[in-house]
């Protein structure tokens, strides 16, 4: 082939004739790497065909109320999931609230901040922390933040009992600590090291130059980062927000262990409630036929649940990102 | 080398108000005395001796790595942000020492301001972009004024005054590049650092930008660092010509050869590197 090539001088009538040695392997690769994005498709379609199908029986049964009604009674074959899904947001949302702030500032610590010598150990800590498995998380829960929390509630309530809004957001009675707090508490813990992890990958694209920019004028770190890493770092924080959000909703272990099983919708966030998933893994071993597919449907409702803020996260973010016309 | 004559000759031909300068006081904005940067233990410019003048172009030229933008940068300390980096001997700006522990990084900046090789204006909008550094500096006043100004200054108002509110990747690079120096002038400085700021540009866009420099100078004093030795010739009153030394042990070290008129370095250049550099000989 190479002597082949050699002998005829490139002109536009051999073009047919000879084909670069690559491009067989060319070839498979670009078969290989569609079939693997076709595959991702085919098993989430899968995922939502068969247990779509299996929920069949309590969508059929019970219809818009499986979703809308907060009545879930199994003995009485009533099967509504809304305290569930109430649960199961506002427990995430308490731990994004907790752990956003404190992973960015993580994440900032460790490209802007810390010296050098420090930078290592803190990023092998936190990538080992989000390696604990989640029944660990758990059990420390149980075992010592659930004892210590209730007291901790009652002054935190006695400090805003006559602010309006917070007043009644701070109350509740909590099952010896277990209440949607609680889990919005162990979440956080659980969620901060994954996104730490993403916002710093993030941040540390950030062009130099950018930087440059907005020191030369004068900025101190924080207006620098203000102006350069936030800005550039947008879509990568979203990215980092949505995959910790999403581990947060589907937790189920550590939530079920705190979170006081006693589905109720509430504002009062120091009471117990319940969410999809630890209801899910508490119930499934003991049901039967509708029952059974009504568990089954709560993972529908949480595989679209997290579809649905997957999809306006990004869509508020490319609106704001059209807006300035950022390249 | 540092004994500078600054007889009103016609220093540089192209450049107006050279002439003008009065024959007697000089107004030395930067004085620089065995200015030297270290990485480590790396020393990488070292034996830098000059003054910049008040209210003029200073260029800074030299092969590629002979540490010109190392040390532009000490004159506003961004080699601040280098983990390793260290500034020795003396430098003065306006007679205080620049690196006083006392003096304050983000205030010399202020007053220092820079431009960079490649425009590298923020996410934002022309404005926003403009009012960056106002706005943290906590500015009252007039912004829409002063956002306005700077871009007059800059050469750039007519092209964006109908759109100010389009984010700054819109422009050209030109014209972007003609934002980040107004960006750095609406800080009100006192000097303006630039380091290679034509060499992402097309011809045209570096004529213009040659143009405002010289505009600029009635108010600003500045400093160019520059691989085009024709920009130095044409823009700059005095010209600094680095090269870089290789040590036996092969290590490189940036230093200063020649200081003086720009018409004297490209004329009748007093040291046979310098003469060797502008003829094209080496570099």
């Amino acid at each position: 082939m190479a002597i082949h090539s050699e002998l005829l001088p490139a002109s536009p009538e051999h073009l047919g004739d000879s084909r670069p040695p690559g491009r067989g392997v060319d070839r498979a690769f670009r078969l290989l790497a569609f079939a693997g994005g076709i595959l991702v498709l085919v098993i989430l379609a899968l995922i939502a065909y068969s247990t779509i199908s299996k929920a069949w029986p309590a969508f059929r049964d019970e219809g818009i109320d499986y979703f809308t009604s907060d009545v879930w009674d199994p003995a009485h074959a009533a099967f509504g999931t809304l305290a569930f899904s109430f649960g199961t947001l506002v427990i995430s949302v308490i731990a994004l609230v907790i752990s956003v702030p404190v992973s960015i500032g993580i994440a900032l610590f460790i490209t802007e901040v810390s010296p050098r010598w420090l930078r290592r150990p803190v990023v092998t800590l936190i990538d080992l922390l989000a390696a604990v498995p989640s029944v660990v998380y758990g059990l420390w829960g149980l075992l010592v933040l659930v004892p210590a929390l209730p007291g901790f509630y009652q002054d935190w309530h006695d400090l805003f009992a006559d602010v309006p809004v917070l007043g009644s957001v701070f109350d509740g009675n909590p099952i010896a600590g277990k209440a949607f707090m609680t889990a919005g508490l162990i979440l956080a813990v659980m969620i901060t090291p994954i996104i730490t992890a993403v916002t710093r990958e993030t941040f540390a694209t950030v062009p130099q130059a950018q930087k440059d920019a907005a020191l030369a004028m004068g900025a101190t770190r924080w207006e620098m980062i203000r102006a350069a890493v936030f800005p550039h770092s947008r879509s990568g924080m979203t990215a980092a927000i949505l995959i910790g959000l999403g581990r947060a909703m589907g937790e189920t272990i550590a939530v079920a262990l705190v979170i006081g099983s006693s589905p109720q919708i509430t504002e009062k966030l120091f009471s117990s409630g319940d969410a999809l998933p630890s209801v899910i893994v508490n119930q499934f071993g003991e049901s039967t036929g509708t029952y059974q597919a009504a568990l089954i449907g709560m993972g529908v409702v949480l595989f679209f649940l997290t579809l649905m803020i997957g999809v306006i996260a990004r869509t508020v973010l490319a609106r704001s990102e059209r807006k300035l016309g950022a390249a | 080398m540092d004994e500078i004559d600054v007889t009103p000759a016609n220093v540089a031909p192209v450049i107006e108000g050279v002439d003008e300068q009065p024959e007697t006081a000089r107004e030395v904005v930067f004085e620089i005395r065995d200015g030297a940067v270290r990485y480590g233990s790396n020393l990488a410019v070292a034996d830098v001796n000059f003054d910049v003048g008040a209210r003029e172009i200073t260029a800074i030229i030299g092969p590629s790595g002979c540490g010109k933008s190392t040390f532009l940068r000490c004159l506003n300390r961004m080699n601040d942000f280098i983990p390793g980096a260290k500034v020795e001997g003396r430098i003065t700006y306006h007679g205080e020492n620049l690196y006083d522990p006392k003096v304050d990084a983000a205030e010399v900046r202020r007053r220092v301001g820079m431009v960079f090789q490649k425009p590298n204006p923020f996410p934002k909008s022309i404005f926003d972009n403009v009012a960056y550094g106002p706005r943290i500096n906590r500015f009252k006043g007039d912004l829409h004024d002063l956002v306005e100004q700077a871009l007059t200054r800059a050469a750039l108002w007519d092209e964006v005054k109908d759109k100010l509110k389009k984010s700054a990747y819109a422009l050209s690079g030109g014209q972007q590049q003609r934002l980040c120096i107004a960006r750095t002038l609406a800080v009100q400085p006192d000097v303006v650092l630039m380091d290679e700021p034509c060499s992402a540009l097309d011809p045209i866009a570096t004529s213009r930008i040659e143009d405002l420099m010289v505009e600029l100078k009635r108010d600003f004093t500045i400093v160019i660092v520059t691989h085009n030795m024709q920009q130095a010739a044409r823009v700059s009153d005095m010209t600094a010509f680095f090269t870089t030394d290789v040590g036996e042990d092969a290590s490189r070290v940036g230093r200063l050869v020649e200081f003086d008129r720009t018409h004297t370095i490209f004329t009748s250049p007093s040291d046979q590197r310098t003469e060797g550099y502008i003829t094209g000989r080496f570099g």
